[in-house]
């Protein structure tokens, strides 16, 4: 079994390489849509801009290869800025997005709040949303197989997902309660950073390398 | 709700671990690779390392430590000095590091934030900043370079707000009045600047026991706490501290 990672100038992809060697998966790490399609699962992690990252699915032909991978019913697992663009739109930029999950990625609300009004005293929210935060499966899952409910992942993001609710994996508070995983069917994808997130982290990557469809 | 992050700093030279001891110069304490394993088995929520090597040829084995760091350990950490350019960015980001922290450089350069931030993401680039307190100033605070030695004309709050500004995703606020006291953490411009910034703010330096870290999560609205000597010591484990932080309602990873 061959794990395909999509490469697409997205961000450092080190963490999701030296995750999956601890793990002992075998794995590539690829831009090349052909060589991605021959894998046995996908990874598309990622965090930067959507609009950007967009850009480069697009003109690369990535986009398509993720969309045609997810279809042929093979395990696709999205990361951070890799769960907001399955959606079909995102605050964040114009462009559509990858379109597989109903649903699109919103600015925090807050984030907007601080630029018009007033320093507020004691605790406010800040955008980013950026460390450990809980999880709350909303259903039993493969994917958190041995993850307790409630445990803590690590966080860095601006916008959020709203998914259709059928598609709502788990749940996180930040202010608002807001979808911090997606699944439909052989997709799953999380807004927070497994390969950054202990021992939990690392055992829902090795959920997913292991999940049965 | 998110939690307050514990922050272990291990400060390296030549690759070892060092601690800063007042009169006495540095002393070797471990191994860093080593520590980071321990701490992140003790349940730390992400760790600091701060290269303090002197020549620069030997600037490498930094390198080699992060290398080695990201191998074992899968939680957010961070590198910082001697970090000059984006090149020397680029280098620690590409090792396994999570976010490279500048201090001096920032100050003698702003414009290192500005394009760490647009070729790296904003969540990549940290400002640590050594303030002291100041009268003089708007904020009461002044912000020193050079480890501490050097003051600049930079008042903490205006600093903040413009490294904010130029893309910093994070502030760590080190007060030379408490660094290595091990008295407290300086409350009074850890809440100012944690109020008045939309990023998070990181307490350093002052911290004795877990009682300081309540009072700078509480008192001093921080949103990460780092610790050195407490735990490097055998004092606290990481463990002590969350249990105090529980104990008095602060959110916390377990």
């Amino acid at each position: 079994m061959i794990v395909g990672v999509v490469d697409y100038q997205a961000g450092n992809l080190r963490s999701v390489e030296t995750a999956l060697h601890h793990l002992g998966a075998d794995f590539v790490v690829s831009c090349d849509p052909d060589a991605l399609l021959r894998t046995d699962r996908l990874i598309f992690p990622g965090d930067g801009h959507a609009g950007a990252a967009m850009k480069v699915l697009e003109s690369g032909g990535l986009g398509d290869a993720i969309t045609t991978f997810f279809s042929a019913g093979k395990p696709v697992f999205g990361i951070c800025l890799g769960c907001q663009i399955v959606l079909e739109r995102s605050e964040e930029t114009e462009s559509p997005c990858l379109g597989i999950v109903a649903g699109g990625a919103k600015l925090f609300p807050f984030a907007r709040d601080r630029e018009t009004s007033a320093p507020a005293t004691g605790e406010r929210l800040k955008v980013p949303h950026m460390g450990w935060n809980a999880v709350h499966p909303v259903h039993s899952d493969p994917l958190f197989t041995g993850v307790p409910d409630g445990a803590s992942f690590y966080f860095v993001h601006s916008y959020y997902t709203e998914p259709a609710a059928e598609n709502v994996l788990c749940t996180t508070d930040y202010g608002i309660e807001f979808a911090s995983g997606l699944r439909k069917r052989n997709l799953w994808a999380v807004q927070f950073h497994p390969e950054k997130s202990g021992e939990h982290g690392l055992r829902m990557l090795r959920n997913f390398l292991e999940v049965e469809l | 709700m998110l939690q307050k992050r514990v922050i272990v700093c291990l400060d390296v030279r030549d690759g070892k671990t060092t601690k800063g001891i007042r009169f006495k110069g540095n002393v070797d304490i471990g191994d860093p690779v080593e520590m980071a394993q321990t701490y992140y088995e003790q349940g730390v929520d992400e760790l600091v390392f701060y290269d303090i090597t002197a020549s620069s040829e030997k600037r490498g084995i930094m390198i080699d430590v992060v290398e080695r760091v990201a191998e074992r350990i899968f939680i957010p950490f961070s590198v910082g000095g001697g970090i000059g350019s984006v090149r020397d960015m680029r280098a620690v980001l590409l090792a396994g590091a999570e976010k490279v922290s500048v201090n001096s450089q920032a100050v003698q350069n702003p414009g290192i934030i500005e394009e760490g931030a647009s070729l790296f993401g904003s969540q990549c680039i940290v400002l640590g900043m050594d303030a002291k307190s100041d009268a003089e100033m708007p904020s009461g605070y002044r912000v020193f370079i050079n480890g501490g030695r050097t003051p600049t004309a930079l008042d903490a709050l205006a600093w903040a707000r413009e490294a904010e500004r130029l893309g910093a995703g994070e502030i760590v606020l080190n007060s030379i009045d408490a660094d290595g006291t091990r008295d407290g953490y300086e409350l009074i411009v850890t809440r100012l600047l944690s109020q008045s910034v939309g990023v998070p703010v990181v307490a350093s330096g002052g911290a004795g026991t877990p009682e300081h870290l309540v009072r700078v999560f509480t008192e001093g609205s921080a949103d990460a706490a780092l610790v050195a000597s407490m735990v490097h010591y055998g004092d606290y484990s990481i463990a002590q501290i969350k249990d105090a932080l529980q104990a008095a309602d602060i959110p916390v990873r377990r």
